[in-house]
């Protein structure tokens, strides 16, 4: 979900949208009686508020474009946010990178800690968080003897996944989450989003941080 | 890609502020600013036009306006469409320093600077020769509440545009995002205060 209106275009896009629902408003009222335009205009309300919605739910989901590294180098794209140390998938990376050149990038979504700070863009306490769970996780694959890299990404894992294959020509996506009871990502549908719009392999891993001792 | 990003062993480097604002979320703090600054505006003009529709509906005098009064319908269409122009010419003026032009930003902000203030001379005249004022009945303290409400908003405006218009005339502004932000929240807010006018006349003069 993203505001709707974050310029002075969007802020004249809706106003000529007004500007013509009240024209409507205005010539019925003329053609009628006040109560008919009054009737039209709460139309247009629902409808706009109903439009800005939808707006701000962003678009139907699309083909997200790969970049291919082609020089040999087995290249991992682990998306995690609070189950980036879970032993599950410190064990996948292991698997997925022995025997193999490999290169990690670990993504972290800067979860949003409450619905207010989205809509107010405060990220701040959401990327120190994810920073800091990152850190850690980069320490604990470091201690499997392998190298990684991490970024903040975007709170939504989606976007998070879109934004970092533009830079980053992973050959597989690795996809951590808590189980499904638990999953906000699950129950919003983000793996099987990233499946229908990435033509990579995607694998999920179940991370029940309750269920395994912390790594540190 | 803007995001932070940290490498093993440069984690803990020395850094100063508010951590890295997230790519996909990031909205200037200024826009940000006159975005929170128009919900609040939103709410406040909210409360005048439940008072409005309180006087109107609920109280529901037999004719409205009541009589003898009567709202000049034609003077405020055409100040309507004075204020609503200066949207398309504020839009203009950006839309001209997104291109670089100079000539063209200056232009739209000095005919938007005289639009809304014939808008609000004309509001003014109005006031001068309506016949009632804000004392007689709920209907004049409504009428002048709404529509004073808004012309202190275009005044604002005004004040607002005024300091955009001189620093486009010293040669500030440039056709990058970031170096324009100085005619970009005036101009959010100029579109907020058309929009507020057409809530406004529709409401009192149309229906």
């Amino acid at each position: 979900m993203h505001n709707p209106l974050r310029s002075e275009s969007d802020a004249f896009r809706w106003f000529v949208v007004i500007l013509a629902g009240a024209a409507s408003v205005g010539l019925l009222t003329a053609l009628f009686r006040p109560l008919v335009g009054l009737i039209w205009a709460g139309v247009m309300i629902g409808i706009g508020i109903g439009m800005a919605y939808r707006s701000a739910r962003g678009g139907l989901p699309t083909q997200v474009a790969v970049t291919r590294g082609g020089d040999g180098k087995h290249r991992l794209l682990v998306v995690a946010n609070e189950t980036v140390e879970g032993a599950a998938l410190l064990d996948e990376i292991r698997d997925r990178c022995r025997d193999r050149r490999s290169e990690i990038l670990v993504i972290t979504p800067a979860l949003p800690t409450s619905r207010a700070s989205h809509w107010a863009s405060d990220t701040d306490e959401a990327t120190e968080l994810a920073r800091q769970r990152m850190e850690l996780s980069l320490l604990a694959i470091r201690d499997l003897g392998l190298k990684a890299k991490g970024e903040i990404g975007d709170s939504d894992p989606n976007v998070a996944i879109e934004d970092a294959l533009r830079v980053f020509a992973a050959d597989e996506i690795v996809i951590s989450t808590h189980p499904p009871q638990r999953s906000r990502w699950l129950e919003r549908g983000v793996v099987d989003r990233a499946r229908e719009q990435i033509d990579l392999p995607i694998t999920h891993v179940v991370v029940d941080l309750s269920a395994e001792p912390a790594v540190r | 890609m803007e995001s932070a990003t940290v490498a093993l062993g440069q984690a803990h480097e020395e850094h100063h502020g508010p951590p890295e604002a997230n790519q996909s979320s990031r909205i200037d703090r200024q826009t940000l600013g006159i975005l929170l600054f128009i919900v609040s505006e939103v709410m406040l003009f909210g409360a005048f036009f439940a008072s409005y529709f309180f006087l109107r509906v609920v109280v529901d005098p037999p004719t409205w306006p009541p009589h003898p009064y009567e709202l000049p319908v034609s003077v405020a269409l055409i100040n309507t469409c004075i204020l609503v122009s200066s949207s398309f010419t504020i839009h203009y003026a950006l839309e001209s320093i997104r291109r670089g032009n100079r000539t063209g930003l200056k232009l739209g902000l000095v005919l938007t600077w005289l639009l809304g203030a014939t808008f609000l001379f004309i509001q003014i005249n109005e006031y001068v020769h309506l016949g009632f004022s804000a004392r007689d009945l709920g209907f004049g303290s409504i009428f002048y509440s709404l529509t004073g409400l808004h012309g202190a908003h275009v005044f604002v405006g005004l004040v607002l545009l005024s300091f955009a218009t001189i620093r486009a005339f010293r040669g500030h502004f440039g056709s990058e995002e970031k170096d324009h932000l100085g005619v970009e929240v005036p101009g959010i807010y100029w579109h907020f205060v058309d929009v507020m006018w057409i809530v406004v006349f529709l409401t009192v003069y149309v229906l």
